[in-house]
């Protein structure tokens, strides 16, 4: 053994043993939930100012064009479970929610079984990737708002004019996430699994799928943001009931507290399905330090 | 970890190589490199051979023509007398980097080319006694980014064990170890070469790691490489550092690299 190597021994000794065979330790269980609820107080610390804001303009100018926080409070409770005003909107929450949440995730699920296998395969093949690429980035800087008198045409006045738009909407996001997402695997990791005797089929489910997913979990999360954002506008081609359809009423009727209350519930139906998708990310990201959101 | 690998069974031993007038180039923003120059190399199904030259030679190059990585421009490599026309698990290469796959347990990583040969549900103990032969045997549920260096190049080298390989390609697979780690694990790799009786390819800068492990060492000249000295080690294992005669192979092979070693 050589000088050299002799002072590497010992200057590698101290770091070497604790370091090399002890895996990352565990945070505790109480500590962890006292970080969850720091983490509730600082979150809701923005909105409950918001509110206060709110609520001292709406007194202080003396405005009747908006109401106050308490006035929406009544309203959505009118909304939600009816016996307040008993007009046409009284107890029709679920109605209008549930048709939105229908189209929302039904463009949502269409457009993620249309682009994530796509975006997999322009990705990974070349030739595909000369046939569409040209076509996919023309299409891409359209806005989505402007294919709204095409759709109706295409389907008609209806809810399908609105998937239509939310499939569009959500569809972009996640192909072009998902194509980046195997265009950035180390092409090492492909020549080990082709050494391995692993290809083709069993590639793309072993390597190119599992490789891509921390970049097609953040096109899912930006196109269900789009979805819900395009559910709006989706819904105002004189379609009878959804949340966008309601905002639409409110504004014709110049009940701000209806298009206030329509923006609150999609505002949180929003939130939480982002939440659900973080949920999975961190779930099938578990391998991954760094998707530890 | 030595008593462990008694469970652990060859299928298959060592596979001859023959590499033949070989040459190789890349083309770099136009201008051509070459990088192998007519190289011929002959190995005996077994044999321990060492590869060393000067950084960037292109010994690495050969490694990835050996594996069926790229085809090379001019000549032709066999792998027991059958051409070598792509990667196929018989020819494994552990790198420098362990390229695991991150999304991957340890367990599962060394599982996947039982699982692409489609023999992983009857074969579930070769993926256990791979990974007990490389010291892991606490870590199979771990996952790559929660393992140090040294551990990670272990799980490499079971990922290629698994498959019984005829030949083992080692691209500088100690070159990112500290070096008691790599210390280690050199005497490690001596012992699974010994027991498994596969063929190795090393490829090598450190000139005492070549005559530590090799049966053979071969010194390429600087870019485009070229074999300049054939060395064999005639010494049995497991070899000491201190042996006089290696040291004075280690001085005439350090001469032939172009450096003047008087300690």
């Amino acid at each position: 053994m050589s000088l050299q190597s002799t002072m590497d021994d010992t200057s590698n000794r101290v770091q070497l043993v604790p370091a090399a065979e002890t895996p990352v330790p565990a945070v505790g269980k109480r500590g962890q939930g006292m970080q969850r609820a720091r983490a509730v107080v600082l979150a809701l610390i923005v909105p409950v100012c918001l509110m206060v804001i709110w609520d001292v303009m709406v007194r202080w100018t003396g405005t009747r064009l908006v109401p106050s926080p308490y006035g929406v409070a009544v309203m959505m409770w009118d909304f939600a479970f009816g016996g307040i005003y008993d007009d046409a909107y009284s107890a029709s929450l679920p109605i209008h929610f549930w048709k939105s949440v229908q189209r929302v995730y039904g463009g949502f699920l269409c457009a993620a079984t249309i682009g994530i296998p796509l975006g997999l395969m322009i990705g990974r093949m070349p030739l595909l990737r000369k046939l569409l690429d040209p076509t996919l980035s023309l299409l891409r800087p359209i806005p989505v708002t402007a294919w709204l008198p095409l759709s109706m045409i295409f389907f008609g006045l209806g809810p399908r004019a609105a998937i239509f738009l939310v499939f569009l909407g959500a569809f972009f996001p996640i192909l072009l996430n998902t194509v980046f997402g195997v265009r950035s695997v180390d092409i090492r990791l492909f020549e080990a699994a082709e050494m391995l005797g692993c290809s083709g089929a069993q590639q793309f489910r072993s390597v190119v799928l599992p490789a891509a997913l921390p970049s097609i979990f953040n096109g899912l999360r930006l196109g269900a943001g789009f979805a819900w954002i395009l559910i709006v506008v989706g819904e105002m081609t004189g379609v009878p009931e959804g949340l966008g359809a309601v905002i639409m009423d409110g504004r014709t009727l110049s009940r701000t507290d209806l298009v206030i209350t329509g923006m609150i519930i999609i505002g949180v139906t929003g939130f939480v399905s982002d939440r659900i998708l973080l949920m999975l990310s961190n779930y099938f990201l578990r391998w991954s330090p760094q998707h530890h959101a | 970890m030595v008593a462990l690998a008694t469970a652990f069974k060859p299928a298959a031993t060592g596979a001859s190589l023959e590499v033949k007038d070989v040459s190789h180039a890349f083309d770099i923003d136009g201008n051509v490199l070459p990088v192998l120059d007519n190289v011929s190399i002959s190995v005996a199904p077994g044999e321990f051979v060492a590869l060393l030259g000067p950084s960037g030679c292109g010994k690495s190059t050969l490694l990835r023509l050996v594996a069926g990585l790229e085809p090379p421009r001019a000549g032709a490599l066999e792998e027991d007398g059958v051409a070598i026309t792509g990667p196929y698990p018989s020819r494994v290469v552990v790198f420098q980097d362990p390229t695991l796959f991150p999304w991957r347990t340890v367990w599962d990583n060394v599982a996947l080319g039982l699982e692409a040969q489609g023999v992983l549900k009857t074969q579930r103990h070769r993926v256990d006694a791979a990974i007990d032969l490389v010291g892991l045997g606490a870590f199979k549920k771990a996952y790559p980014h929660q393992l140090s260096g040294g551990m990670a190049q272990r799980v490499a080298l079971a990922r290629a064990l698994v498959n019984d390989p005829r030949i083992l390609v080692l691209d500088e697979p100690l070159g990112k170890l500290d070096s008691l780690t790599r210390i280690t694990m050199q005497a490690e790799l001596v012992s699974l070469w010994q027991r498994n009786g596969f063929t190795a390819l090393l490829v090598t800068h450190d000139v005492e790691e070549a005559l530590f492990l090799a049966n053979r060492v071969i010194v390429f000249s600087d870019r485009p490489a070229r074999v300049t000295a054939d060395i064999t080690v005639d010494r049995p294992y497991p070899r000491h550092r201190g042996d006089p005669h290696l040291a004075e192979l280690r001085r005439q092979i350090l001469g032939l690299l172009g450096l003047d070693a008087t300690w």
